[in-house]
């Protein structure tokens, strides 16, 4: 059943009845929320002003708004400028791009460098829908969180993007943001707990057969899953783990150690993601089978975004699957 | 910045040779590293630290410093040398140089000491950086002026000319480029590996305001500094010719010494030019 201190909306499984909102909206209103409280944020865009949402802090804060074209190396390194003189600034484009295009230049003037430029990875995942493989990141996460330094968040829902981006502005750290083209639904509230760091309990029900640990707007996916389960039978729990680095070791393990088998659930490749940073706790400190969903060693391709969630195998029927076989494997 | 005079030229020009042996020395020491780049921005850094930048080493991160961003992080042992002598640090840290645990990296790394601004290696990279603190400070009216030396090797780096496009664009007067144009690099002559001529043409077509000095003559670049100052509508960049190797007759001129240092028998003789200006002072007073 629902974990009654996350305060999640209360039509949750009612998923026609839900607000649907895509993540980057979230940054969108967070940034400009960001801006108000503090007047050195600062936002950079390469030529996606609209898509990217940042368009709304440029109609805000114009005098704060820095266009660099397309241009994203330079967006990272003047970025990096503005950081280390004493500004906040939050730094635009798709997440192919950004942190794909500039990697190195996040690496070495950003993470190496230690100041705290907000990377904002936007149209991330194969939810992006039509255009196609070139602009669905899947690996942004793994690219990000193996730079030492680096703070990566990854958003569940809008709610959660906008807490997520006004709480990156004061957290003095590089920090990877992961948003969302697609609306998908708006589950947590205002008084859902969000700090950046610790992993929320979302579901839990007595002697759970399975932990369910994921990342992203795909986590309701998995509450969907719990739910059908439930109805089964089979006891879970749902984990909202949004801060892929500095990792909850805690919670992980808690809950590792209550269903003794793991699913994790992300919009990106398995390797190096959501579900490899579960692993390395788990493989370390309380080894149990997990199952990985995400994209496996693929790359997506044109359609529409529920068709290429149910094709990569990230919708509830690939979760119940999953949950399934790692229950079988205990 | 003061108007120079003679007596100070040749007080800096004093300055440099000295700088340039601790180079030599830390080099020797430190048994990788390269010698030919720093050799050649010898008497620039020394310029820089010496009279051009309003900087205390006592106060290292005081808020109206000049900012000074180093893009061809690999020269960064002629930094070092020139900070030791100006009171960053004791000369005697040269030593350390490549060495485990030593705030003097291999490539300059902020973090580890924090006057050096920025961390820089991967090319292409600084003048970005060096135009997102002069846009900084720009928005808060600040007077202080921000400096990038860079090689020109670097310029075949995409990353250089997305961040010229931008400050020139933004009309970043409080930002002055300063390129080392000594025409090599590893695989061999810069105009043979790619060529970047016509440099001046690509930098004005970009909307900066260009100015070409020797960059051994100290008077030549102290000018060239003054002029950018007064100019208000773009940034400058000065094209400062140099000899890579400056200083040591056998490795001038000679793109090998882009990525090696000196053994030590080379290193007591280069030592040796340099303590008798090649040749013009007998006794070395050792």
């Amino acid at each position: 059943m629902l974990h009654k201190e996350a305060h999640l909306v209360e039509n949750i499984f009612n998923t026609k009845s839900l607000k649907a909102e895509p993540t980057r909206d979230g940054y969108g209103e967070g940034v400009v929320e960001a801006g108000k409280q503090n007047k050195d944020v600062v936002v950079l865009c390469a030529d996606l002003a609209e898509s990217t949402r940042s368009h709304w802090f440029k109609e805000t804060y114009p005098e704060r708004y820095i266009e660099l074209g397309v241009a994203e190396q330079n967006m990272a390194t003047v970025a990096s400028g503005l950081a280390n003189y004493g500004k906040i600034p939050f730094i635009a484009s798709y997440a192919a791009f950004n942190p794909g295009r500039n990697n190195e230049q996040i690496r070495t003037t950003i993470s190496l460098n230690e100041v705290p430029v907000k990377i904002c990875g936007m149209h991330a995942g194969v939810s992006v829908g039509p255009d196609g493989a070139t602009h669905q990141a899947l690996e942004d996460i793994a690219l990000m969180r193996v730079q030492p330094n680096m703070v990566v968040l990854v958003p569940a829902d809008k709610e959660e993007a906008k807490r997520a981006t006004i709480a990156a502005a004061t957290n003095g750290k590089p920090t990877y943001l992961r948003f969302a083209r697609e609306k998908t639904p708006v589950f947590t509230t205002e008084k859902t707990p969000f700090e950046i760091g610790k992993a929320e309990v979302l579901w839990e029900e007595e002697s759970p057969e399975v932990a369910i640990i994921g990342s992203g707007p795909v986590l309701y996916n998995a509450l969907l899953a719990a739910h059908e389960l439930s109805e089964e039978g089979i006891r879970s729990i749902v984990v909202n783990n949004h801060t892929i680095k500095p990792i909850d070791e805690k919670t992980i393990i808690s809950v590792a150690q209550k269903a003794r088998a793991v699913v994790t659930v992300e919009e990106h490749q398995v390797a190096g993601g959501a579900g490899s940073a579960v692993t390395e706790v788990l493989a370390q400190h309380y080894p149990v089978p997990i199952e990985f969903v995400g994209v496996k060693d693929r790359f997506g391709q044109s359609g529409e975004p529920d068709e290429l969630i149910a094709h990569y195998g990230m919708d509830k029927s690939a979760i119940i699957e999953a949950v399934k076989k790692v229950i079988a494997r205990k | 910045m003061h108007l120079l005079h003679e007596k100070k030229i040749k007080e800096l020009e004093e300055k440099a040779n000295e700088i340039r042996q601790s180079l030599i020395e830390s080099l020797i020491v430190a048994g990788s590293g390269h010698t030919a780049g720093p050799l050649g921005m010898a008497d620039i850094f020394t310029a820089l630290y010496f009279h051009v930048l309003h900087h205390d080493p006592k106060n290292p991160l005081m808020e109206d410093r000049d900012r000074l961003i180093l893009s061809n992080g690999h020269i960064v042992p002629i930094r070092y040398a020139a900070m030791a002598h100006a009171g960053y640090f004791p000369l005697s840290e040269l030593k350390t140089l490549r060495k485990f645990g030593s705030k003097l990296q291999g490539h300059p790394e902020r973090v580890r000491l924090p006057a050096l601004e920025s961390t820089s290696g991967p090319l292409g990279s600084g003048l970005g950086q060096a135009a997102g603190i002069a846009y900084g400070a720009r928005m808060d009216g600040r007077r202080f002026r921000v400096y990038c030396v860079m090689s020109d090797g670097e310029l075949q780096a995409g990353n250089t000319w997305e961040s010229a496009m931008f400050s020139g664009v933004n009309e970043l007067h409080n930002l002055t480029a300063i390129i080392d144009r000594n025409n090599i690099q590893i695989n061999g002559m810069t105009e043979d590996v790619m060529p970047l001529e016509p440099l001046r043409a690509k930098f004005e077509s970009f909307n900066w305001h260009v100015i070409e000095i020797n960059g051994h003559n100290i008077e030549e670049f102290v000018d060239a500094v003054g002029e950018a100052g007064a100019i208000y509508e773009r940034p400058t960049v000065i094209i400062a010719h140099t000899i890579p190797g400056k200083g040591i007759s056998d490795i001038e001129f000679d793109y090998s010494w882009h990525g090696k240092p000196p053994n030590k028998e080379e290193g007591e003789r280069f030592l040796k030019e340099l303590r008798t200006l090649g040749g013009k002072i007998k006794s070395e007073h050792e």
